[in-house]
């Protein structure tokens, strides 16, 4: 974005626009992408290592200066930060691999000649991409309430006497509203990733008396698994943002704290008017996630041997 | 296949029957929210949740346009301001960078489209507390602009968009325009605007989605009731319910109401989802 224009103007090949008309293209939107994107970032690294001080005693005059890393030692010394992220590690751990398992699942099936009506299956299982996470919450809090719930009358019924929003429950009634909502969206992806290939792939194997899960496991699965590994990064990412799921949930659940997962520590830290430890907080997450996202990309790069 | 006709029906009957029980888990809250939507407030825990009792969904949706001074058809109003004008602009601009990116060569071009992609892995609740402490300084905090100015960017639109003018917009048709002299924004709009339309459909639904499925960002940027998208007046809502249980019948029958235009679209528009996915897929 810093070329200037007019030697820009020359370096094209061809008959192409002038520089200034490619700029006039892209500002529209790099303008607010960099408002609204990278300076929010920048400031919040700024922020992050500021801190508050006092001019002598208590009654002094509050200023900001320089802090250094202070921010973020407080943020690794802060025992609900650790609790906080334990709690979705856990929940990822668990939660996006059996979501994708279904995912992937489900997507083989339909891309099978095992089944009629596909289209609804499709449909029914994309439906809750429809639905906002707090409106899923929303719903499913009703049926996690002892009250209302069809479901608890049903295993009441049969002798179970379940507690959803119990201390050991609470994080997996969290985890299945998550998987309710995105198990359809990662299925259709890995199915388009199914549809695109050739046929003719697999009639060799197919001649050679291969069964439909030999084909599936051996040659499906290894040529989509770019889209696999794209939606458990998107999983991932996901997982470390948790706020709707778990802030719906504990309108209704004592077993929920306002610190339940690491965006809503943060959420909490800045509602206190704590600017500064709440930038350090969300760098924080945004780093852990990076990390995270970009090795396992690598990690399952160099695997696949791509 | 065609040896093992037996062997082919068990795994027929096996994969119809997983199937029906995962539909059944996917539709069945959207169902019992239908069922729940039409029954008075005191049959809600009175009566069988899967189960019709009074049918009254015109009362309960009376109930919900009233209740507090009709706040709720103002939400709803707020949800289809941000998503509407949001998603327009969006595409838009999308439109023009992706196409930018495709079609015109010029140094830095790679370098952009990376940063593009780097901005689609950052999801937005990173950014909006940080978004926050920028706007509180700035004084946009509790205004429609705070919610609109960064709903506006999607850089998964501009990658959409680079995929969609690469696809539909042959360079011959361009080159010909700028042989009769005419300028590239009048070529954009005239021309390469017409045959992305289709592939921008898409680009706008899942920008619109976005919006109207947003919670975070309105959460912390407003104060204001009468600012408030769907997502954040029902949760709102939802915490109060807890303690007056009269809100609990509008609750559920504003989710319903929230819902009920996304599926709708959702179903009518199904060609234009699956492009969009299948574009995300192949990266």
């Amino acid at each position: 974005m810093t070329t200037h224009p007019a030697r820009e103007g020359r370096r094209l090949r061809g008959g192409g626009p002038r520089g200034g008309t490619v700029v006039a293209f892209l500002t529209p939107f790099f303008l607010p992408f960099a408002l609204f994107y990278l300076v929010p970032v920048g400031y919040a690294l700024w922020q992050s290592f500021r801190v508050i001080r006092r001019t002598g005693g208590q009654f002094g005059h509050a200023y900001t200066t320089f802090g250094g890393f202070d921010q973020y030692a407080q943020v690794f010394r802060n025992s609900e930060f650790g609790a906080s992220l334990g709690r979705v590690a856990l929940f990822g751990i668990v939660q996006v691999p059996v979501m994708l398992f279904v995912a992937l699942i489900m997507a083989l099936l339909l891309d099978t000649p095992l089944l009629r009506i596909k289209s609804f299956f499709r449909i029914a299982a994309f439906m809750p991409y429809a639905v906002p996470g707090v409106i899923a919450a929303i719903m499913w809090s009703f049926l996690y309430s002892p009250q209302l719930s069809p479901i608890v009358d049903l295993l009441n019924g049969i002798g179970l006497r379940p507690d959803f929003l119990g201390p050991g429950a609470v994080l997996w009634s969290a985890a299945n509203i998550s998987t309710w909502l995105w198990t359809g969206y990662n299925m259709l992806i890995m199915f388009s990733a199914l549809q695109s290939i050739p046929q003719e792939l697999y009639e060799a194997a197919k001649i050679d008396g291969a069964s439909n899960w030999a084909v599936a496991w051996r040659i499906k699965v290894p040529i989509i698994a770019p889209s696999i590994i794209l939606t458990t990064v998107f999983s991932i990412i996901g997982t470390l943002q948790l706020y709707a799921e778990p802030a719906v949930l504990r309108q209704i659940s004592s077993n929920i704290s306002s610190t339940f997962t690491p965006n809503m520590l943060a959420y909490a830290v800045a509602s206190g008017n704590n600017y500064q430890q709440a930038a350090a907080i969300s760098v924080t997450i945004a780093v852990i996630t990076f990390v995270l996202s970009f090795g396992f990309m690598k990690l399952t790069a160099k695997r696949a041997g791509l | 296949m065609s040896g093992r006709p037996k062997e082919s029906r068990i795994s027929r009957t096996a994969a119809t029957a997983l199937m029906v029980l995962l539909a059944l888990y996917f539709l069945l809250p959207l169902y019992f929210l239908i069922v729940a939507a039409t029954k008075p407030q005191a049959d809600l825990v009175s009566t069988f949740g899967l189960w019709f009792s009074h049918f009254d969904l015109v009362g309960n949706l009376r109930t919900l346009l009233a209740q507090r001074d009709g706040i709720f058809g103002r939400w709803a109003l707020n949800s289809v301001i941000y998503a509407v004008v949001g998603a327009a602009i969006g595409t838009l601009i999308s439109a023009l960078c992706g196409y930018a990116l495709a079609k015109f060569r010029f140094r830095g071009r790679n370098f952009l489209f990376s940063v593009i992609l780097g901005g689609v892995l950052v999801p937005g609740t990173a950014l909006a507390l940080p978004l926050f402490l920028l706007f509180s300084a700035t004084g946009i905090v509790d205004t429609y602009l705070a919610v609109l100015l960064p709903s506006v960017v999607s850089p998964f639109g501009v990658y959409l968009a680079r995929i969609f003018a690469n696809a539909a917009v042959p360079d011959e048709l361009i080159e010909s325009a700028r042989l009769d002299g005419a300028g590239e924004f009048r070529t954009f709009f005239s021309v390469s605007f017409r045959l992305m339309t289709p592939s921008l459909v898409t680009v706008f639904l899942f920008q619109f989605v976005g919006i109207w499925n947003n919670f975070f960002l309105p959460l912390v940027m407003l104060q204001r009731e009468s600012l408030f998208p769907i997502t954040l007046g029902l949760y709102e809502w939802n915490g109060q319910a807890s303690r007056a249980s009269l809100l609990q019948g509008s609750v559920i029958t504003g989710s319903l109401v929230s819902i009920v235009p996304l599926i709708i679209v959702f179903i009518l528009l199904q060609r234009f989802w699956r492009t969009g996915l299948a574009a995300g897929s192949i990266k």
